[in-house]
C-alpha cells in the first residue's frame, strides 16, 4: 500500500553561474532558501536527506558527503539519508529516491538537495571530472565529451528527418528568452536565430549558443507524506506518475537508434500511464535541454508530437507560451546553466512553482500538469510527472 | 599528443590483446564460442548470453559511419587536437566502436565506407582510427 506524496516547498540559490564560495556555501544556501519557501516546516522536523552532487570528491575534495551536506543544510535526518550520483540526471534520481522512501512508509518528510560546484581553477580538471561521467576507457580517451555525444545525435537525427541548424537554433531563442524572466539563471540574455547560428562551432552542428554550460549552483525540495503535505501547505504539488530507464552505458553498445530515444519513450509511456494521463494533457514541461538537439528529440520522445516532428514543433510555437506545452519556462539548461547534481531539483522547483501559480511574469496561465524530464546522457533518463491539487 | 596521458586507458588482462593487436596493426575484437555473436569492447563474459566462452578474432577493418561530427572547440587535453572528427563506426561484423575519422573532412558523411588505420601514440600505445575507404 503506497502513499501519495507531495513537493512542498522549493528554492534555489539566488545567482547561478561562477559562485563566490565553496560547494559547503551552496548547500546551506540552498536549504535556506527551501525553508524560506514556506515557514510553516520547521528543520527538526525533516526525518530524510538526499543530497544529490556528482563530483564533491574532486570538485571539494569531499566523500562521504551525505551527512556532511545535511550538516551543511542544518538538518538531522533520522530516517533515511544518502548521496545520489546519476550524473546530469542525480537531482530527478534523488528526487525519486526520496519518493520510494515515503510511498513506503520510511519517511514522511524528506530534503531532496542537488548541490554542485564545477568551476575549479584548472579547466583540464574540470575536463577530466566530465568525462569520467561517459565510459572513460573506451569512449572518454576517444574525444567522447558531452558535447560530442549529442552532437553525433543530432547529425543522426537530421540526417534521418532533415531538422536543421535554424530549428535547433529556435530551441536556444525560446530558453534564452525564458531565462530572461528567470532571476537566478546563468544567462539571462534574449538572442536571436542570426545569434545563435553565428555564434563559434563547438563540433558540428552545434554551436557555442546550442550548448549549456559550466555552471555552479544549488537547489532544494522538501517531500512530503499527503497527510502532513496538507498540514504543511494549502498548494501540495503531488508526483502523479514516475518512471526510469536505460538502455546501457557504452554508447557504441547502446541498441537505440541515436535519432529516436526508445528507452526515453519507454520511462515516459509507463509514467504517463501510473500518472493515469496523456502526453497532450501536460501544460508545462521542464526537460533537459543540454543541447537544443535534445529539447528536440525529447519533444518526439515524450509524445508531445511525433518521431521527426521535433524541429517542426518548435518552429510552430508548439512548445512556447499559448503552444499545445509550454517547455522550459525558467530557460532550460541552456539558459540557467547547468549544475549537474542541482539540475534535476531545480527543474522540480520550478514545476512546484508554476503548479502553484507562484511563478511571476514567466507563469504558464492555469498549468495543472507538469512533467520534469532529466537525463545521464542519450541513454538514461527520469521523468516525474506532478499535478496540482485539483487534478489530484 | 601533449595531455593524453590523462586520458590513456588502461592496459589491463582483459583489454591487452586489443591494445597490442593495434599496436601490430590488428583490429581484434571478441567472438561468443555459445552465441556465435560479436563483442566489443572485451570483457570476460559474453553480454549477450552470458558464456564465458569468449574468444579473440581479428575484424576485417571494415565498417561505415554511423554518426559523427567535427570537433571545433574543446577543453584540455583535447583542444590542442582541433579540429578532428569523431565518429560511431559500425563495423562489418556488426558492432560499433566510437573513433577518430582521419583524412579529408569534407568528403566525410554517413554511411560512406571506412577502414582502421593505426595512429601511434607513443610506444605503449597505438589507438585505431579510420579513413574513408
Amino acid at each position: 500500500m503506497t502513499r501519495k506524496v507531495a513537493l512542498v516547498a522549493g528554492g534555489t540559490t539566488s545567482k547561478w553561474g561562477v559562485y563566490p564560495g565553496t560547494l559547503r556555501d551552496i548547500i546551506s544556501e540552498a536549504a535556506k532558501a527551501c525553508f524560506d519557501s514556506n515557514p510553516r516546516i520547521k528543520a527538526d522536523q525533516i526525518q530524510g536527506f538526499i543530497f544529490c552532487s556528482v563530483f564533491p570528491e574532486r570538485s571539494a575534495y569531499q566523500s562521504h558527503t551525505a551527512p556532511w551536506a545535511a550538516e551543511c543544510a542544518g538538518v538531522k535526518p533520522n530516517r533515511i539519508f544518502c548521496r545520489v550520483e546519476n550524473m546530469c540526471g542525480s537531482g530527478t534520481v534523488g528526487i525519486r529516491t526520496a519518493y520510494t522512501a515515503i510511498a513506503s512508509g520510511l519517511a514522511d518528510l524528506v530534503m531532496v538537495l542537488g548541490a554542485e560546484k564545477m568551476f575549479v581553477p584548472n579547466p583540464q580538471e574540470i575536463m577530466l571530472n566530465m568525462l569520467t561521467g561517459v565510459d572513460r576507457e573506451w569512449e572518454g580517451s576517444t574525444g567522447l565529451t558531452a558535447p560530442v555525444q549529442f552532437a553525433l545525435a543530432a547529425q543522426a537525427h537530421m540526417r534521418k528527418y532533415g531538422t536543421t541548424e535554424e530549428q535547433l537554433a529556435l530551441v536556444s531563442t525560446k530558453n534564452h528568452l525564458n531565462a530572461s524572466r528567470n532571476p537566478y539563471s546563468q544567462f539571462p540574455k534574449p538572442c536571436t536565430v542570426a545569434d545563435v547560428l553565428a555564434s563559434k562551432p563547438v563540433t558540428s552542428p552545434l554551436k557555442i549558443f546550442d550548448c549549456s554550460s559550466i555552471t555552479d549552483g544549488g537547489a532544494a525540495v522538501i517531500l512530503a507524506a499527503e497527510e502532513l503535505a496538507k498540514e504543511l501547505t494549502d498548494n501540495p504539488v503531488y508526483i502523479l506518475g514516475t518512471c526510469q530507464a536505460a538502455s546501457g552505458f557504452n554508447y557504441a553498445n547502446i541498441p537505440d537508434d541515436w535519432a529516436d530515444w526508445d528507452v526515453l519513450n519507454q520511462a515516459a509511456q509507463t509514467a504517463y500511464k501510473m500518472a493515469g494521463i496523456k502526453p497532450k494533457d501536460v501544460d508545462v514541461a521542464e526537460v533537459h535541454d543540454c543541447f537544443s538537439i535534445s529539447e528536440i528529440i525529447e519533444y518526439e520522445a515524450l509524445g508531445f508530437c511525433l518521431k521527426g516532428e521535433g524541429g517542426n514543433f518548435v518552429a510552430s510555437g508548439c512548445s512556447d507560451y499559448g503552444g499545445q506545452v509550454v517547455v522550459n519556462p525558467r530557460g532550460g539548461l541552456i539558459g540557467c546553466g547547468h549544475p549537474l547534481g542541482a539540475t534535476g531539483v531545480a527543474q522540480a522547483v520550478e514545476v512546484f512553482r508554476q503548479l502553484r501559480n507562484e511563478a511571476g511574469e514567466r507563469q504558464v496561465a492555469n498549468a495543472k500538469i507538469g512533467l520534469n524530464h532529466n537525463l545521464s546522457g542519450i541513454a538514461e533518463h527520469h521523468v516525474v510527472i506532478y499535478g496540482s491539487k485539483e487534478v489530484l | 599528443m601533449k595531455g593524453m596521458m590523462h586520458l590513456k586507458p588502461l592496459i589491463d588482462d582483459d583489454s591487452r590483446t586489443f591494445w597490442e593487436g593495434a599496436k601490430n596493426h590488428k583490429l581484434m575484437i571478441q567472438w561468443c564460442n555459445d552465441c556465435k555473436k560479436y563483442i566489443f569492447y572485451p570483457r570476460i563474459i559474453c553480454p549477450h548470453c552470458f558464456s564465458e566462452h569468449v574468444s579473440w578474432v581479428e575484424a576485417s577493418g571494415q565498417g561505415r559511419i554511423y554518426s559523427y561530427t567535427v570537433v571545433h572547440r574543446a577543453m584540455p587535453p583535447f583542444n590542442e587536437q582541433t579540429p578532428f572528427v569523431v565518429a560511431i563506426v559500425e563495423l562489418n561484423e556488426g558492432v560499433r566502436m566510437i573513433s577518430r575519422i582521419i583524412g579529408d573532412r569534407e568528403k566525410i558523411s554517413i554511411d560512406k565506407p571506412v577502414s582502421v588505420v593505426y595512429e601511434k601514440i607513443d610506444d605503449e600505445l597505438t589507438l585505431p582510427y579510420f579513413q574513408l575507404s
